[in-house]
């Protein structure tokens, strides 16, 4: 009897009276703990998310309601429009430049730096620093540097007698110019990878060498699948930010997309038809946001799928 | 080369056997182990990579200290140091203005994403109630779900409110919490031990002083590194202010950054200036890295990535 008393206490204390509306104190705690999110996700994701798909059936310049159009925006961005496919060409283009280069630069450095037992911490702040510079100033920073007349890298470029590209103003060369600006930011997945390598159990190493491993067969078969989790996330997250990218392109190359267009990205033509001057498209510009949406989701959900194959989960739900 | 990979697979489910094996294969470390060739060429490596990633940084600072004439020439050191061109970019432009702006926006947002997100997390770690696990399932999707979509409708809203040209639509929406800062606080609350919970709720604590005066305190490691890379966005952000501002005076630093290279058209881009602006953008970033290091080095490696 004692027992089933203090036990009842213990479940008292923890789950509260029932109120009259029948909800314990807990699950009324609970509600309002997140109600916060729940008020903001109403108001500023799911009515927008929905709105916007609604919009991008429709012709709406803000001054005059929408008017219902059918799927003519999505069939003038296709048919119609010359510079859409151009936006998702390039866009596509930056991203498989990026995408490998970032990761395979931050885990390469990673590597460096675990390797290193002496002035780690200062060789990591070396590599960490550029990522906290900000994004327009990175711009001006990177268009200065490869200022294809007096910037650093091509008169070094010169000095060493190796071609001098156009960087800025060659349209071959402009996304390579922001991949680059992007690839010297990649501090914080060079930490992620550096953290990742770190928790590597040493004895997986001493194992795959006394099997006769060397140094490549031990990466190949012991870090990259004990990394792979790191790797996924990484990657899921570089690819989205590299579909939706937008500053640099807009401060670099001065708004329009560049030299015959070759820096125009996705997000920077939604933009331009949304709140360019003379523009206002907003049920058009929402049909660009819909496709962008809808090639992210699907990436990411081949991603996902494939992840089964590569991706290596110590413990379960990690 | 197939058969290692395969041999190798076994030894990994087997690890707990070759945990005793270690003291033998450990061999004794040798005395001068830095000096190999291997270790030597990882140093080197490390080294010309540190110095290529910190050229820009050296370069922007003595562009920004080279008279206008002289950043065509070509020379590393400025003839003359124009230390004026700091005071002078204060003067082309609005800059301590815009200045101001940043910080306040990001105060405001700082503290908002913090308040809301930890309420939200501790919610969603340590109270149990119905549909909570869909619920979180949700504003992990929210994470992912890319910000083009909601642009435009979340615009129009603010333009229904009146708040066209204001700041609050840049700092507002944090008064709701962020998925991903709402992610990591609640990592760190669930390795709260329960016993801690239990004992303030038989002392007769409610959930909420339990939140407050528990969990807060306890998390506070979590909070600076939340409270940091928030600090971070907003003091980057172009895209949100770009939208939604548009008199010069109002301007946050990154928009007028931005809108500095436009002004001087006419005249030909007057680099020092643009240079010297840039470093005076950046160094509150830096003063902040220095400041809290081990708080964004261990944010970053317990949760994932700033955006």
């Amino acid at each position: 009897m004692a027992n089933i008393a203090v036990e009842e206490r213990i479940h008292a204390a923890r789950s509260g009276r029932r109120t009259r509306f029948g909800l314990s104190d807990e699950t009324r705690a609970g509600w309002l703990a997140i109600a916060p999110w729940l008020v903001g996700f109403a108001i500023f994701t799911a009515f927008p998310f929905l709105a916007s798909l609604y919009f991008s059936f429709t012709k709406y310049d803000v001054i005059n309601p929408p008017q219902w159009i059918g799927l003519d925006n999505y069939q003038r961005l296709f048919t119609h429009d010359r510079l859409f496919p151009l936006a998702i060409r390039n866009t596509f283009i930056y991203a498989l430049m990026y995408v490998p280069l970032h990761l395979v630069a931050s885990l390469s450095v990673a590597l460096l730096l675990n390797e290193a037992r002496h002035a780690r911490g200062v060789f990591r702040t070396a590599f960490y620093l550029p990522s906290m510079t900000p994004a327009v100033a990175t711009a001006y920073l990177w268009v200065w540097m490869l200022n294809p007349n007096d910037g650093l890298i091509n008169r070094t470029l010169r000095w060493l007698h190796l071609p001098a590209p156009a960087w800025t103003v060659d349209p071959f060369w402009t996304k390579p110019t922001i991949v680059i600006s992007q690839v010297w930011m990649m501090g914080s997945a060079m930490i992620l990878f550096l953290a990742a390598l770190q928790g590597v159990p040493k004895d997986l190493y001493e194992a795959a060498t006394l099997d006769g491993a060397g140094r490549w067969e031990r990466f190949r078969s012991v870090t990259l699948p004990m990394i792979s989790g790191v790797t996924f996330f990484l990657a899921t997250v570089s690819i989205i930010a590299s579909l939706n990218v937008f500053t640099q392109g807009y401060v670099m190359f001065d708004k329009d997309g560049g030299p015959q267009n070759s820096a125009l990205f996705i997000v920077m033509y939604l933009f331009k038809r949304a709140f360019g001057s003379g523009y206002f498209q907003m049920g058009y510009a929402s049909a660009i946001a819909w496709i962008l949406f809808l090639m992210i989701l699907v990436i990411t959900v081949i991603q996902f799928r494939l992840s089964k194959r590569w991706v290596y989960y110590e413990h379960e739900g990690g | 080369m197939a058969a290692t990979g395969k041999t190798l697979a076994p030894a990994s489910s087997a690890r707990p056997a070759a945990a005793p094996a270690k003291m033998a294969t450990s061999r004794p470390e040798k005395p001068r182990a830095w000096l190999r060739p291997g270790t030597l060429a990882t140093y080197a490596a490390l080294i010309v990579l540190a110095v290529a990633f910190c050229l820009p940084f050296v370069w922007l600072v003595l562009s920004s200290l080279k008279p206008a004439d002289e950043i065509y020439a070509g020379t590393w050191l400025p003839s003359r140091w124009m230390w004026s061109n700091y005071a002078d970019v204060f003067h082309a432009a609005p800059v301590l203005d815009w200045f101001l702006n940043t910080l306040l926006v990001t105060t405001l947002a700082v503290v908002a994403v913090v308040m809301s997100s930890s309420l939200v997390a501790y919610g969603f770690a340590r109270i149990r109630f119905p549909g909570k696990r869909p619920l979180f399932a949700l504003v992990m999707g929210t994470y992912l779900l890319p910000g083009a979509v909601t642009l435009i409708p979340t615009f129009l809203i603010w333009n229904k409110l009146g708040a066209v040209n204001t700041f609050w639509p840049l700092w507002a929406g944090n008064l709701f919490g962020s998925a991903f800062y709402i992610f990591m606080l609640r990592q760190f609350m669930l390795t709260v031990p329960q016993d801690l919970i239990d004992a303030a709720r038989v002392d007769g604590a409610g959930f909420f002083r339990i939140y407050w005066n528990l969990m807060l305190p306890l998390v506070r490691p979590a909070l600076v590194a939340v409270a940091i890379f928030e600090a971070n966005a907003k003091w980057d952000d172009f895209m949100t202010p770009l939208i939604y501002l548009n008199n010069p005076n109002n301007y946050t630093f990154a928009l007028g950054l931005a809108s500095m290279k436009d002004s001087f058209k006419e005249l030909g881009t007057q680099w020092s200036l643009l240079m010297a602006a840039s470093v005076v953008f950046t160094v509150p970033m830096m003063v902040l890295f220095f400041l809290f290091q081990r708080y964004f080095m261990e944010g970053v490696t317990h949760s994932g990535i700033k955006g």
